[in-house]
């Protein structure tokens, strides 16, 4: 698989902490634990696998955060306040979100912008559509959201699989599938390498940018939806900043900034990492929440020059000679 | 192949960009099975022609053709799908990709819209062997040579169903040996009938691997020979110089031969790798032309000269006196001015006006503590628009808008400013219409007549010969011969640059 070496860092920092932090809280090695950590960072590894293909093709995707903020107010009014059943918000949401992540990927390609700006005027859009909506928190009381929140499979050991959890495995499943296995995987990384050799090679850039952007923002929608079961209310300031979380995750995941290479495996463990980071400082108790960004922080740092002194590695061409046969 | 169809036909194309012509009613035919050399002298229009046969520029006029058919296709990918397919010498593929997955992108076999990977690098390996070519076809296409990326790009337009492969400048970055694999394959793919066009430089190779050639000069067709009868004189003859009989008596009369005050002299003054040492003087009021073939050392010698590059070796003097030059601010510190060949890029600033491009070099010499009043810059810019009557003649239009020939008077300007005692141009006529082109060298003369020693380098013999004193040959890298005075003339240049090179062709035979 492509990428392979800094994935596999990634996962060795990932056991490697793991293995440390239960030598000092051996209850951390547990079902119970590790369920409690794959529902707390649902929608963080929801959004993380949307902006892996963002980045892989070269581009950027700061909107997500303030996607889930709209998500998750617009999904509690109309359930609570207009009086729309759950199933069909859900779809509305989820369709709105994909139009506004294919608007953001045609203008990108349309008038040449760079995804940087475009992305940072949406996530202004965003989250001031959610403030407009509404400022203060919605209680979301529909009985659906008890039901799944409620819904879990049992682990041995105790541990509960709870449907958020199952559903963010099944997209990062789904994300690993289309990304390394399809057509439209191949051209996302053709893109990462270069937008103009991968239009003279056929592949229809313009095309590609809007889906993936579209495809970023409809998990953003996801994510929201998710978020909106994990803390049963609809909050216009809720998911602040997860969009530079989630670039974190797939960075440390050992995806390349610049594009080109990357996994949605590594985007995973990358996630995994944050979650464990916290889990630990929640164990620690003495210590601030704010450890988790100092270290996520060093974390990245680390990641990056680790990418960089690998880009340097690769630049210098491997002496293989031609295989002259016949 | 005696297959004499001819398999892509231009007829009478021509391309403006702006006021330069690029191509002049130029027609080309290609016959399926051979390799037809496409050669010509920078700015030559060769670049030009394959961009517009390929329908990456599109063309003022004229037609192409391809099995009969006329084609006109708005985008390379286009002239891809219709069976055109060119290679550049920057591979145009994509290194964080798989080999597999670049011969195969957006064509991959697929099951159930899975790519079907096993499949996908058989048929890569199968299709690499025909090349002759046996490597992991799942690693990136990055960790492989540049002849590897030739031939998988090669590989790709030919599965691709091109019937047409226009190859630009593919030996430039290959070594010898990679070269023979390249030559290999286009001979195997000539023989299926496809028609190549090889665009290059390196004269032996296309000796060696083209049954035909075409030679542009100047966006015009010069002519289509069959290689094997054409003598390399007469190739190097279609390539630089015009009718012998003509230019002979342009050349100006032996001008007083009174003994002239050495400006800078240069003994054994080289750089290994870079040129061959070399004996140069450069007096006062004299012009010393630079002759040769692209990449022959013409304009390695003159960043040499003024300090653009360093020499390993050897003794400048200025005025007599030992000098080290050991950058540009060295070689405008002794009153050195250097007009590049690249006018866009190594030249002018397009964004700056008149006025701020003329006096760039004299601000520099006096250093960023002592500005130039602004009516003192006005005045020297006015003094030079006249002087050199530019175009509009006014100094605050951005030089970016001016037309060719006006950029290189405003760079010449730029260096007169400075009152220089020793001038570089290179190639100073390139891409500037006729008009022009003989008022620049009207100033030539005239600078030269005022004191300066000029060095100008030129790929129009006819020009050289017009206003040199004194004409350097180089060859590889080396100056082989110097001709002053009445030996100077279009055939001794031509015989000088074409000397030795049957040896040089017969050595790499071996």
């Amino acid at each position: 698989m492509r990428g392979l070496p800094p994935v596999l860092i990634t996962a060795i920092v990932l056991v490697l902490g793991f293995a440390l932090c239960a030598v000092q809280f051996p209850n951390i090695a547990s079902t119970r634990v590790v369920g409690n950590l794959l529902t707390d960072n649902a929608f963080l590894g929801i959004v993380a696998v949307g902006m892996t293909f963002v980045i892989i093709s070269g581009g950027i995707d700061l909107s997500v955060g303030s996607v889930i903020g709209f998500t998750t107010v617009f999904v509690a009014l109309a359930i609570e306040r207009w009086g729309v059943p759950p199933l069909v918000a859900f779809v509305l949401i989820l369709v709105l979100s994909a139009a506004f992540g294919a608007a953001m990927g045609a203008v990108i390609h349309v008038f040449d912008l760079p995804p940087f700006i475009v992305t940072l005027a949406g996530m202004f859009l965003a989250r001031g559509a959610s403030f407009l909506l509404s400022t203060e928190s919605v209680p979301i009381t529909a009985p659906v959201y008890s039901t799944v929140s409620d819904f879990a499979l049992r682990m041995p050991g105790g541990g509960r699989l709870t449907a958020i959890a199952i559903i963010m495995l099944v997209i990062v499943i789904g994300g690993a599938l289309l990304l390394h296995l399809t057509r439209f995987g191949a051209n996302v990384y053709a893109l990462g390498g270069s937008r103009t050799t991968a239009s003279l090679m056929g592949v229809a850039v313009g095309k590609m940018t809007v889906k993936i952007y579209m495809l970023s923002s409809l998990l953003a929608g996801i994510a929201g939806i998710v978020f909106s079961f994990y803390t049963s209310a609809g909050y216009s300031l809720s998911a602040v900043g997860v969009e530079l979380d989630s670039i974190a995750a797939v960075v440390i995941g050992g995806t390349l900034l610049t594009g080109g290479q990357g996994s949605v495996i590594g985007t995973f463990l990358g996630v995994l990492i944050q979650g464990m980071i916290q889990t630990y400082i929640n164990f620690d108790g003495t210590l601030s929440s704010w450890w988790t960004k100092i270290a996520t922080g060093v974390l990245l740092f680390a990641f990056i020059a680790l990418q960089q002194g690998l880009v340097a590695l690769a630049r210098r061409p491997v002496a293989k000679s031609a295989g002259a046969a016949t | 192949m005696e297959n004499s169809a001819s398999l892509l036909e231009v007829r009478g194309i021509s391309k403006s960009f702006g006021a330069v012509r690029a191509l002049q009613e130029v027609d080309f035919t290609l016959r399926a099975g051979e390799i037809h050399a496409l050669l010509g002298e920078n700015g030559a229009g060769k670049s030009t022609l394959i961009k517009v046969v390929t329908g990456v520029f599109p063309r003022d006029a004229g037609i192409v053709r391809l099995g009969g058919d006329e084609v006109a296709p708005r985008s390379a990918k286009a002239a891809l799908q219709a069976g055109i397919a060119t290679v550049y010498q920057e591979v145009n593929l994509l290194p964080n990709l798989s080999v597999a997955q670049n011969l195969f992108l957006d064509r991959q076999p697929m099951r159930f819209g899975i790519v079907r990977e096993g499949e996908m690098r058989r048929r890569a390996k199968a299709l690499l062997a025909d090349f002759g070519l046996d490597i992991d076809v799942s690693a990136p296409l990055g960790n492989y040579s540049v002849a590897i990326q030739h031939v998988t790009a090669i590989a790709r337009a030919v599965d691709l169903s091109a019937r047409v492969l226009i190859l630009d400048e593919p030996t430039a970055s290959l070594d010898r040996h990679e070269v023979e694999i390249l030559f290999r394959i286009m001979r195997q793919l000539a023989k299926r009938g496809i028609g190549i066009v090889f665009v290059s430089h390196f004269l032996d190779q296309v000796y060696e691997i083209s049954d035909r050639i075409t030679v542009l000069r100047n966006g015009r067709l010069v002519g289509e020979r069959e290689t094997a009868s054409l003598p390399r004189i007469e190739l190097i003859r279609m390539m630089l110089g015009r009718e012998l009989a003509e230019t002979t008596s342009a050349r100006a009369a032996a001008r007083e031969h009174e003994s002239r005050k050495v400006c800078a002299s240069f003994e054994n003054y080289g750089k290994s790798g870079y040129v061959a040492p070399f004996n140069l003087e450069l007096r006062h009021r004299e012009v010393v032309g630079l002759a040769g073939l692209l990449g022959s050392g013409r304009t390695e010698t003159a960043r040499l000269v003024f300090g653009a590059e360093r020499a390993d070796r050897g003794q400048a003097r200025v005025e007599g006196t030992p000098v080290r030059l050991q950058s540009p601010r060295d070689g405008v510190r002794h009153g050195f001015g250097y007009c590049p060949e690249e006018r866009k890029t190594d030249g002018i600033v397009a964004e700056l006006t008149v006025r701020e491009n003329i006096v760039l070099a004299l601000q520099a010499k006096r250093g960023l503590h002592r500005p130039l009043p602004r009516r003192e810059q006005d005045e020297i810019a006015r003094r030079y628009v006249r002087m050199l009557d530019i175009r509009p003649p006014d100094p605050e239009r951005p030089v970016g808008l001016l037309s060719g020939g006006n950029q290189q008077k405003v760079l010449l300007a730029r260096w007169l400013a400075t009152s220089p005692r020793l001038l570089v141009l290179d190639e100073p006529t390139r891409g500037i219409d006729v008009g022009a082109h003989a008022e620049i060298i009207r100033l030539i003369r005239e600078l030269c007549d005022d004191g300066l020693a000029l060095l100008v380098i030129s790929s129009e013999l006819d020009e050289i010969v017009t206003y040199s004193d004194r004409v350097v040959v180089l060859r590889d890298r080396a100056h082989v011969e110097e001709l002053a005075g009445e030996t100077i003339d279009v055939g001794n240049i031509l015989a000088a640059i074409a000397a030795d090179s049957v040896a040089v062709a017969l050595e790499a035979h071996t």
